[in-house]
């Protein structure tokens, strides 16, 4: 793998910039590999990636259907934060906060991780013991997190409206410094890079069409470009496809399938140096490093797999904005989108070993899945790599929704991701 | 938007009046202290979820509050089909999987 460093930028100025070496590899599959990752998305590279680096399993195959990074990494409004209520939940995401804390060095790829704060508002009394209860629950975690009053609010965020003439006046937020914001696309890229420069093959544009399963055990995928492929084990990690890969598996997951909107403005000038959510209200927003403002809220409320929600989601999102920011309601908006979320009843996500053997699944990150994407690589890469769920992954079994022992983030993760 | 004709009011209405129940068709277990953990867990949380036709339940919110079923294909967002309470849907997959 070719090293990047400011030499190096230097170096091929000289010659026009034309002589980089591809960042991977486009490789025709083997036979059999010792794990298959379907999905090439953040979390399945970083699963891969972490496979080779760590626990060296490099004979590993990611199938990806379209081009990697392409789904829900590619749509997400790029907020990383760690401050979640209940144990289970704040010890994974946590877990991915301190790898996102050296991640640009350990992938050698700039992913713009920028620690500029992340505010959850509180508009009632209610959300202030919340925010209280759940600031609390993260110290005693190690996660940091303050509660800001309304004046200490709206001194990080000046331009926001914290007078008491608003519909619904902000009393206050919880604060975490260390949360911000990264770049979204470059964590797939850096990941990808890292793993292919580890062995790992990345197979683009190949669709897995059914699981290959022998005496209840999952020995390989069928794909539409290159027939069967084997492997001693195989994880998916395909988000808001999990239910019809689920399917293949011939079960139910606890999952229902939603469009998730999200949208940015024109550039302007640096004017939101944070990431100010407010569940109440109903939106976020943070402004990203073109000066264009990232804006997303909940979710369509219809079941759907179209990539596209409806109309009157942004609109309310768009309220919620102008709302908490009324200097931004002439700037138009650029581009709009939708990506398939697969949200799980307790907005919990499922790291989980399923009814066939040696099938494993890493889904159900609904709406804030981008985050958790090295912590959720790295804590499925070691399940797969012992064929048994890592100590952090086990609260998240699929299984949970049998026995009861569900892990209620709805507090924690309710719209705001 | 979707345009959602209400079977009850016999209109064509806008999405936002109406409310989405999720699936439809899921039967509460008869004698519910003789399920399983397993049965009463797959009652509560496990549901179709499927790339193409879904049967679901929606309320009319902000109209005549009476509930009714949709069939809608998940991937173009077509309702192929709405029908009552208790009525079968006459639009089916042709395989009942989320294949």
């Amino acid at each position: 793998m070719q090293h990047y460093s400011g030499f190096g930028l230097l170096k091929h100025s000289l010659s026009h910039h034309e002589n980089w070496q591809r960042a991977w590899r486009n490789p025709t599959p083997k036979k059999k590999y010792d794990v298959i990752v379907i999905g090439g998305g953040g979390h399945g590279l970083a699963t891969a990636y972490y496979l080779a680096k760590e626990f060296g399993v490099t004979n590993v195959a990611v199938i990806e259907k379209g081009y990697l990074g392409g789904g829900n990494t590619a749509r997400n409004t790029t907020i990383v934060r760690s401050n979640y209520l209940w144990d289970e939940a704040a010890h994974l995401y946590e877990h991915a906060m301190k790898l996102w804390e050296g991640l640009s060095q350990e992938l050698n790829y700039n992913v713009m991780f920028s620690q500029r704060g992340v505010l959850n508002l509180g508009h009632t009394l209610q959300d202030m013991r919340d925010i209280q209860r759940r600031v609390n629950a993260n110290r005693l975690n190690g996660i940091d997190g303050e509660v800001l009053d309304a004046k200490q609010v709206q001194e990080l965020v000046p331009h926001m409206d914290c007078s008491a003439n608003t519909r619904y006046p902000v009393m206050g937020a919880s604060w975490q410094p260390r949360a911000g914001v990264a770049r979204h696309d470059a964590v797939a890229w850096g990941y990808a890079r890292g793993a292919d420069a580890h062995g790992v093959d990345l197979i683009q544009q190949t669709a897995v069409v059914d699981l290959i399963i022998e005496d209840g055990a999952c020995v390989g995928v069928k794909t539409d470009r290159y027939g069967e492929i084997r492997a001693d084990r195989v994880g998916a990690v395909v988000a808001g496809n999990s239910s019809v890969v689920a399917a293949m598996g011939g079960f139910e997951l606890p999952l229902e399938s939603h469009p998730l909107q999200a949208l940015v403005s024109e550039p302007i000038k640096p004017v939101l140096d944070t990431v100010v959510m407010s569940n109440h209200v109903h939106g976020y927003v943070s402004q990203s490093d073109k000066g264009d403002l990232v804006i997303g809220a909940g979710i369509d409320s219809y079941n759907g797999y179209g990539q596209r929600g409806s109309f009157p989601t942004i609109e309310h999102t768009l309220q919620a904005i102008v709302e908490l920011f009324p200097i931004f309601s002439r700037v138009r908006m650029n581009r709009q989108w939708g990506g398939i979320v697969d949200t799980c009843p307790d907005a919990c996500p499922i790291l989980s070993e399923t009814p066939v053997k040696n099938l494993f699944f890493n889904c159900g990150w609904g709406t804030g899945g981008f985050k958790a994407t090295p912590g959720s690589g790295h804590v499925f890469a070691a399940s797969l790599a012992k064929g048994e769920m890592h100590p952090l992954a086990k609260p998240f079994s699929m299984f949970r929704f049998h026995n009861g022992a569900l892990v209620d983030e709805h507090g924690a993760a309710g719209v705001a991701h | 938007m979707l345009h959602i004709y209400c079977p009850h009011c016999c209109e064509c209405r806008e999405e936002e009046e109406f409310h989405v129940k999720g699936q439809a068709h899921i039967a509460r277990p008869l004698d519910p202290e003789a399920c399983s953990d397993k049965e009463w867990g797959e009652y509560l949380y496990f549901r179709k979820n499927p790339r193409g036709l879904h049967h679901e339940l929606w309320v009319h919110a902000a109209g005549c509050r009476k509930f009714f079923n949709v069939t809608r294909d998940t991937v173009s967002y077509e309702i192929k089909e709405v029908y009552m309470i208790g009525e079968k849907p006459s639009v089916v997959a042709q395989t009942d999987s989320a294949k």
